[in-house]
């Protein structure tokens, strides 16, 4: 067998792996529900009210605040993911079972790609659930068939970046616990972008900042696609960041498993 | 003395299926391998001996591939550490000092896994599992997660997941620390059984100078980062000199003159304490007993001390005592 096939082969291998995890162990997919699930609980039934007439006379709004809100939390089940996604790998790495699959001939590539597909669909499975909710919340879409398919493939692109950058950040943590710290600051940048309330709402400085950090257009592409809102130029962008982050996260994750031990 | 003595290497029946020279390996200023030079023939198990610290991991984790060395060059099974990094990995097993299993698994899946990953037929790898897994007395819990199983449980699986891809070269890290004594038996049997039956080449690590004495056929101590001998169990053995007859006494009196019966004893002054050397058996037991009834003296309590890896450090690392080595 040739070389790639033997990379796509170890890499079904781990995938099955990592996906007997998430089957054995369902808490860990409802963990990456809940945090979006509590903040779409908290930003409608507790928050709704008043961020809702409050943004209810721009562009953005129009219907119920829900309808504002629900695709930068169905996003937020991405982060959350990529969050499962650092800890996986990291009691990966401390647990012994790398250094096993690193002396054995199988693909270098494998070992993170099974982690990585594996939690990309564990995190796809996370916003399916997420979406359920909102819907059952009252979220309300818009959206053609076409439009879904389009929107799932944002959310596929966008998870695809921050799992790549999770498995980086797995690598690099020391334990299960710092990788579970480390990709924090990811899970908040939805809050200063167009995810709670429009930019246009926010002081200069941060508005600036939630105007041209990637979850923005993510979130303006989703919105667009789900409620029939105005995407501009936000889906070229959205897809570009996305093109990017990918490449950076692979490249690190990739240079950092072949570095083990090298440092 | 000389450190190293080679001279009576066992004839090599085939080509060596370990050999190294010069490996180095520091980390910033701190030296921890200092030159190693290693020859290991095919089908023999060879232990590395030596205290925490010594360096014995490291040198498994570049024998291992899973570190690069500062400089030195290795050759397992016919292949070329660095530049046949791949092939390397396809002769070799390696069983580090801590269990490398998934938790989330179970021992089958855990077995399955590995069969996987070294592409064998679906069947095939079934077949492997059941077989090791009622080879390693594990089939009873072979459907539970191994996060279920005991330390001695744990190795054994560890073992067994090493042995699915068949490796020709065996690394095995400190094996048994940390396992109860009958767990350590255990493993010493399967380790015997798989040089008599498969004819593996066995790398252990141990700090357990009796562990090296039950299975390897050539001993290296390391120190330090440098090997400080290297020989048979029974080689190593004759040069240290800590085997010792113990004799405490109740008083002053008592051990000077047994210091004087005994000319080649060394005093403990402040435990009362008579360090006669010997071998421990019971004829050279008799003989001290003997000339302590003759002169009809009375020792407090008697403790027969065999050499254990604190004498063979004492002695060949140079920090020995007062004691001089024993004549051949």
């Amino acid at each position: 067998m040739s070389t790639l096939s033997y990379a796509a082969r170890d890499s079904a291998t781990m995938l099955r792996r990592n996906l007997k995890h998430a089957l054995r162990y369902p808490s860990m997919t409802f963990s990456v529900v809940a945090m979006p699930v509590v903040i779409l609980l908290l930003f409608n039934y507790v928050y709704g009210g008043a961020l809702g007439s409050g943004i209810g006379g721009s562009s953005k709004g129009g219907g119920a605040y829900i309808d504002y809100v629900a695709p930068g939390i169905i996003l937020m089940a991405a982060t959350s993911g990529a969050l499962a996604t650092a800890v996986g790998v990291c009691v990966d790495m401390t647990e012994g079972i790398v250094n096993r699959f690193r002396t054995m001939s199988i693909s270098r590539a494998a070992f993170l790609t099974g982690h990585v597909v594996g939690s990309v669909i564990q995190t796809m499975v996370a916003i399916a659930l997420v979406i359920g909710v909102a819907l059952a919340m009252g979220f309300r879409p818009s959206a053609t068939p076409v439009e879904w398919i389009a929107a799932l493939g944002v959310l596929v692109l966008v998870t695809l970046a921050l799992t790549w950058l999770a498995a980086g950040i797995g690598l690099v943590a020391k334990n299960p616990e710092s990788a579970s710290n480390l990709p924090m600051p990811l899970t908040f940048l939805p809050f200063l972008g167009s995810a709670i309330v429009p930019p246009e709402s926010m002081p200069s400085g941060l508005r600036w900042f939630a105007e041209y950090q990637p979850f923005t257009p993510v979130i303006e592409t989703l919105r667009g696609l789900l409620m029939g809102t105005d995407i501009g130029n936000s889906a070229y962008l959205a897809i570009a960041w996305c093109l990017v982050l990918t490449l950076v996260g692979y490249a690190w994750a990739r240079r950092t498993f072949n570095r083990i031990g090298a440092r | 003395m000389t450190a190293a003595s080679t001279t009576a290497v066992p004839p090599a029946r085939t080509a060596p299926a370990l050999t190294a020279v010069g490996l180095r390996k520091s980390y910033g200023d701190k030296v921890v391998l200092d030159g190693i030079d290693l020859t290991i023939p095919e089908g023999t198990v060879f232990a590395l001996l030596g205290p925490n610290g010594a360096g014995k991991t490291t040198t498994v984790q570049i024998l291992s591939t899973l570190l690069p060395a500062d400089a030195g060059q290795a050759r397992l099974a016919g292949h070329d550490l660095v530049r046949e990094a791949a092939a390397v990995r396809a002769a070799i097993g390696v069983t580090g000092q801590f269990a490398a299993v998934d938790n989330l698994l179970t021992a089958e899946e855990n077995l399955l896994l590995m069969a996987d990953l070294h592409h064998l037929p679906r069947r095939e790898g079934r077949r492997r599992a059941a077989e090791l897994l009622r080879r390693f007395e594990l089939t009873a819990v072979g459907r539970k997660p191994v996060v279920t199983f005991s330390g001695g449980m744990r190795r054994k699986l560890d073992l067994a997941m090493t042995l699915v891809g068949d490796p020709r070269i065996i690394f095995l890290d400190e094996p048994t620390t940390g396992l109860d004594p009958r767990s350590r038996r255990t493993m010493w049997e399967i380790i015997r059984g798989l040089v008599a039956d498969e004819g593996v080449t066995i790398f252990l690590t141990t700090q357990y100078l009796e562990e090296a004495d039950q299975l390897a056929d050539r001993i290296a101590v390391l120190d330090r980062g440098v090997l400080v001998a290297e020989g048979t169990a029974e080689e190593l053995k004759r040069r240290i000199p800590g085997g010792h007859i113990r004799l405490r006494f109740r008083d002053e009196r008592g051990l000077a003159s047994a210091a004087d019966l005994f000319g080649t004893a060394t005093r403990e002054g402040e435990a009362l304490a008579l360090r006669i050397p010997s071998d421990g058996s019971i004829p050279a037991l008799r003989s001290v007993l003997d000339v302590l009834e003759s002169v009809a003296l009375e020792a407090e309590a008697l403790t027969v001390h065999t050499p254990d890896l604190d004498d063979v450090f004492l002695t060949l690392t140079g920090q020995a005592g007062p004691q001089k080595e024993n004549a051949r």
